[in-house]
């Protein structure tokens, strides 16, 4: 197995190799398109801004590369978000893959909504996870929910905590970060 | 729904936990890393490391004990004391921090919130905000409560919200170390005026306390130190008693 984590500038790359690391996989940090297209397990982090970090996979070729990809490639948070048609945030372009939008929590609690929140998932990525158990999230903006959904959360209204479509995998909240469950939704996605 | 999260809090100096510990079963009671591992195991919804260390390599320690513990636990966790430059919070961040906490350099320059907040995001900045009660205003302090400012509690969780916080770490001076509960009226005061989690500290001496701050206080999280260190009370322990109240937990 050689899984590669998608380094495009885009914060906190280290937990999810650490966690990795924990499951006794090593994973290769890196830009560079032949070791990410010949990896076997290809993850997208992010933390940050949207457009920002859309501009920074234009300017690297990212943006033509992921979608290409033929091998599973998981999208965490920001990755995940980058992945839909569009975002609310910066108000740019996605890479398309996941068919909805990303837009801004409008509500009178908390944005960003941080912490632990109950996630009914579905399918591969949720094997051996008990329904509803809780993952870790911290998010402003989030993804509508659409034909591509694997997991539910609700914070004042439902959104998609997963989704999935053929090779291409995502998840709202941070498995790296989400103890035991988190683990598990990991080595579930390594195991395909 | 969204839990309530329990945060224990450990001081650390010179990459040594600092303040007894009671664990059993711990090796050794001083190492953070192996502490973390323990709360983390026992259902911690996230940590707080306080760095109390003044040496000169002060950065350097704390860099390798950040990544010890990133690498070590598999939920979230805030690392603070004496960050003054954007610089440290990078190497926090990039050693596997999620988010950093600052006191004393927020007060002094305010605008390090915005510029780290603009730098790596909102969600990693944490503003400590140690208050005491002064007639009957809320008068924050610095150096662990020693040191009083010109600001007031509520107008600076504002300021600091509005700039770029992404949490309040609410410690009153006149309940920490007391054990006779937190500052709930003033928590449910803050919470009710700012749009960002609020974390109550200072005071947790019982399981009721811990009810108490979710339901009169109306915080988002709770830390402590000492209760969960000399093991008064124990984390899933806690959190049953927290379900029997109908507060959601993990």
């Amino acid at each position: 197995m050689s899984i590669s984590i998608i380094d495009y500038g885009a914060g906190n790359i280290q937990s999810i190799r650490f966690a990795l690391e924990r499951l006794g996989f090593s994973a290769t940090l890196t830009s560079d398109a032949d070791i990410i297209q010949s990896s076997s397990h290809v993850i997208f982090p992010g933390v940050g801004e949207a457009s920002s970090a859309m501009a920074k996979l234009k300017s690297t070729g990212l943006d033509t590369l992921i979608p290409a990809l033929t091998q599973p490639v998981l999208g965490i948070c920001l990755g995940m978000q980058l992945m839909c048609n569009s975002s609310e945030e910066g108000n740019t372009k996605g890479l398309g893959i996941f068919d909805t939008e990303v837009v801004r929590f409008a509500t009178k609690r908390n944005v960003p909504h941080m912490g632990w929140n109950e996630v009914d998932g579905r399918g591969v990525l949720f094997t051996k996870i008990t329904n509803n158990s809780h993952f870790y999230m911290v998010h402003s903006y989030y993804a509508k929910p659409n034909s591509n959904t694997v997991g539910t959360c609700t914070y004042d209204i439902d959104f998609a905590a997963a989704m999935a479509k053929d090779n291409f995998f995502g998840t709202q909240f941070h498995p790296e970060k989400s103890g035991q469950m988190g683990a598990q939704l990991l080595q579930n996605f390594l195991q395909l | 729904m969204l839990t309530k999260r329990i945060i224990p809090c450990l001081d650390i100096k010179d990459g040594r936990t600092v303040k007894g510990v009671n664990f059993v079963n711990l090796r050794d009671a001083g190492d953070p890393v192996e502490l973390a591992q323990r709360y983390a195991d026992e259902g911690a919804d996230e940590l707080v490391f306080l760095d109390i260390s003044a040496s000169e390599e002060k950065r350097k320690t704390l860099a390798k004990l950040v990544r010890d513990v990133a690498q070590a636990i598999d939920i979230p966790f805030t690392v603070g004391g004496g960050i003054n430059a954007l610089e440290d919070v990078g190497v926090l961040l990039d050693n596997g921090a999620d988010k950093v906490s600052i006191n004393s350099a927020a007060v002094r320059r305010p605008e390090m919130i915005s510029e780290i907040a603009n730098r790596f995001g909102t969600q990693c900045v944490v503003v400590a905000i140690d208050a005491k009660q002064i007639a009957n205003d809320w008068i924050v302090h610095l150096v662990g409560g020693k040191v009083p400012t010109e600001k007031k509690l509520f107008e600076w969780a504002q300021e600091a919200v509005a700039r770029g916080a992404g949490e309040l770490l609410f410690t009153s001076m006149d309940h920490d170390g007391t054990k006779a509960g937190f500052a709930n009226q003033a928590l449910r005061q803050l919470s009710d005026i700012v749009t960002v989690p609020v974390i109550a500290s200072g005071g947790a001496g019982t399981i009721q306390h811990f009810i108490d701050t979710f339901i009169e206080g109306n915080a988002d999280a709770a830390l402590a130190a000492s209760v969960f260190h000399f093991k008064e009370i124990g984390i899933q322990e806690l959190k049953n008693k927290l379900r029997l109240q109908k507060i959601q937990t993990r």
